[in-house]
């Protein structure tokens, strides 16, 4: 937390900022006026009751959803809405909530694969595997290496991953999404399901990942304890609309957010 | 137990991602490829070569063009037969053309026809996918048909309608039509068959490769990583039609001298589609397997009454040859569903630990 608390995270540069999305389905409204930003460096926690318009608000985010009204401000480019090809090209990787690996690949296979846009020698040099082409495959997995290292996950390098346990698939997701070397990861739910120890396991890389590679995260996560520790700032939205944004302690005691979660007599 | 690889240690990322990494595997593939290069050609005599070993291997290049598409890129087609097709016409028409040009040359060159016709038939798989898919390449392959018997340019007019093979020599050898040894013949597919094996393994292992199994296996994520679906989809059909049109041009070049429309007909295409899910998607292997495993079949369930003497009239052979097949494809999905390359890891694996459990 050694750059965090350089700085206060509300003071450092801007790097993400959401203006007065709005996004719809039909009828139904998914995010509704919603502003907040993201800051270089810092761990952001999208919470909410479950339907709030989190997972929405990442597939905007990331260019798979397009708002109807709004602004998203993406290292000082604004545009209405994203697209996932330019998203992946100006750094923002992501990872599911119901793990979305290539399941019939290896692990060091799926991470090589979030390699892709950094990789390339054309067609000619891959079809003999030879010169340019062979020096690129191992320089990237040279990369690969250090990142399963980074995860250990060394011991299932080889394995097809839809042969994993759920934690472990999720880890590799983790690589795979760092691969990119992004500089915005969005982590939707990324311990879902998981155990205290995988949970923990998982809080630790999180943390490391921020502090090593200085990669600016926004997360979205049910556990509380593990958002409280470790996010800087939280921004909690209910049914598509934000009711609060700041850090985990002004957020903790936000009246609207506690009648969010437990419930309010109308 | 067959081998162990322990005490074999990688000290390079190279050495690790070699074809073979495992060295009794390497040792393997040069034993397999003495015995095609050698002992074949001195021991097989015309009918093994022209009827089970050059039929076999051209079909397994065919699989091995639908596999890429299918097993690797997840896109079901049924248009196979219609791409080589394109690259058998496509080798006619340039060897008659231009007679003086080798025709090993004109062999490789048709295959860039087939691609192209498979890149444009891949254009609406970004829109749709699966089964769907499945139908609008059989729409390639009827409007291919239709265009093979009915545009007499394509056949230079001739009266039958179908394509007759000249010869063509390489060195002074007649290597194409009735004059050419069988051997000869078998020996220039297989160089090629082996060529081509080669460079698709170089390719699946490479970052075109992963891009395609990535599409296969998760479009959208593939997508947020920043592959473009539409460019590696229409890669994965115009190189799967390459070798397609290649194995097509060799069919008849190399194998059966002739050919019309119904060399080229929707069985062909379901054909390869069986070879290719009973050999194995995603598997080079399970492409020779495979198209062993259909093509040799029903040749040698035909063989079987006469070893043992006994002469069944070649109607009842026929049909009963159709059940066995069909039963036999019944038995080996249900066994294993992800084909014969499957079963030969899991019995490689078992055999490796044995005699222990696990």
């Amino acid at each position: 937390m050694s750059a965090a608390e350089q700085l206060a995270p509300a003071s450092r540069e801007l790097l993400l900022n959401i203006e007065n999305v709005s996004l719809s389905f039909g009828g139904v409204k998914a995010i509704r006026d919603v502003s907040f930003d993201v800051r270089k460096g810092e761990i952001r926690a999208i919470i909410g009751p479950n339907g709030a318009g989190k997972t929405s608000m990442l597939n905007v985010i990331n260019g798979f959803y397009h708002p109807q009204e709004g602004t998203i401000t993406y290292r000082g480019e604004s545009r209405r809405d994203m697209r996932p090809h330019i998203a992946a090209t100006q750094g923002i990787a992501r990872t599911f909530q119901n793990v979305a690996l290539f399941r019939g690949m290896t692990t060091l296979d799926n991470i090589m694969t979030g390699r892709t846009l950094k990789m390339k020698t054309g067609l000619f040099w891959h079809l003999f595997r030879w010169g340019p082409a062979e020096t690129e495959e191992l320089e990237h997995r040279e990369q690969v290496e250090r990142i399963i290292d980074f995860l250990e996950i060394q011991a299932i390098r080889k394995t097809p991953v839809g042969r994993l346990p759920y934690g472990l698939q999720k880890r590799v997701e983790l690589g795979r999404a760092l691969a990119m070397e992004p500089e915005l990861l969005l982590l939707d739910e990324p311990m879902a399901g998981m155990n205290l120890e995988e949970k923990e396991d998982m809080s630790r890389f999180i943390l490391d990942v921020s502090s090593q590679f200085g990669t600016t995260i926004a997360l979205i996560e049910h556990d509380m304890g593990v958002v409280m520790d470790l996010s800087d700032r939280v921004v909690v939205l209910d049914y598509g609309q934000k009711i609060a944004d700041g850090t985990p302690d002004e957020v903790k005691s936000n009246q609207d957010v506690i009648d969010a979660y437990l419930g309010v007599a109308h | 137990m067959l081998y162990r690889e322990a005490g074999q240690f990688k000290t390079t990322y190279r050495a690790d991602q070699a074809v073979f990494p495992i060295r009794q595997d390497f040792i393997g593939i040069i034993a397999i490829l003495a015995v095609l290069f050698v002992v074949v050609p001195l021991t097989f005599n015309d009918f093994w070569l022209k009827s089970i070993m050059i039929p076999t291997l051209i079909f397994a290049l065919a699989a091995i063009g639908l596999n890429l598409l299918t097993g690797y890129a997840g896109q079901l087609s049924l248009g196979t037969g219609g791409f080589m097709g394109v690259g058998a016409y496509a080798c006619y028409k340039l060897a008659t053309i231009f007679p003086d040009v080798n025709i090993l040359i004109h062999i490789f060159l048709s295959g860039f026809f087939a691609a192209g016709v498979g890149f444009i038939f891949g254009l609406p798989s970004l829109r749709i996918k699966g089964f769907y898919l499945a139908v609008a390449t059989l729409a390639s392959q009827f409007f291919l048909e239709w265009a093979f018997g009915r545009i007499a340019w394509l056949y230079n007019y001739n009266d039958s309608g179908a394509i007759e093979v000249p010869t063509r020599t390489l060195f002074g050898v007649p290597i194409t039509s009735a004059t050419a040894a069988p051997v000869t013949q078998y020996l220039i597919v297989l160089a090629i068959v082996v060529l081509l094996t080669w460079v698709a393994s170089n390719l699946v292992r490479g970052r075109f490769g992963r891009a395609w199994m990535a599409v296969r296996d998760m479009d959208i994520a593939a997508e947020l990583i920043g592959i473009r679906l539409l460019p590696t989809k229409l890669m994965a059909f115009a190189i799967s039609s390459y070798y397609a049109g290649v194995a097509g041009a060799l069919m008849v070049f190399m194998w059966l001298g002739a050919a019309e429309v119904e060399s080229f007909d929707i069985n062909v295409s379901f054909q390869l589609l069986f070879m290719v899910i009973i050999g194995g998607l995603g598997s080079l292997l399970g492409c020779f397997l495979g198209a062993a495993f259909i093509w040799n079949l029903p040749i040698f369930l035909r063989a079987v009454p006469e070893m043992f003497g006994t002469h069944v009239n070649a109607a009842t052979v026929e049909h009963i040859q159709f059940m066995i097949v069909g039963g036999l494809i019944v038995f080996f999905l249900i066994v294993e569903p992800n084909g014969l390359a499957r079963m030969w890891a899991v019995a490689k694996e078992k055999l490796r630990r044995w005699p222990f459990p696990y």
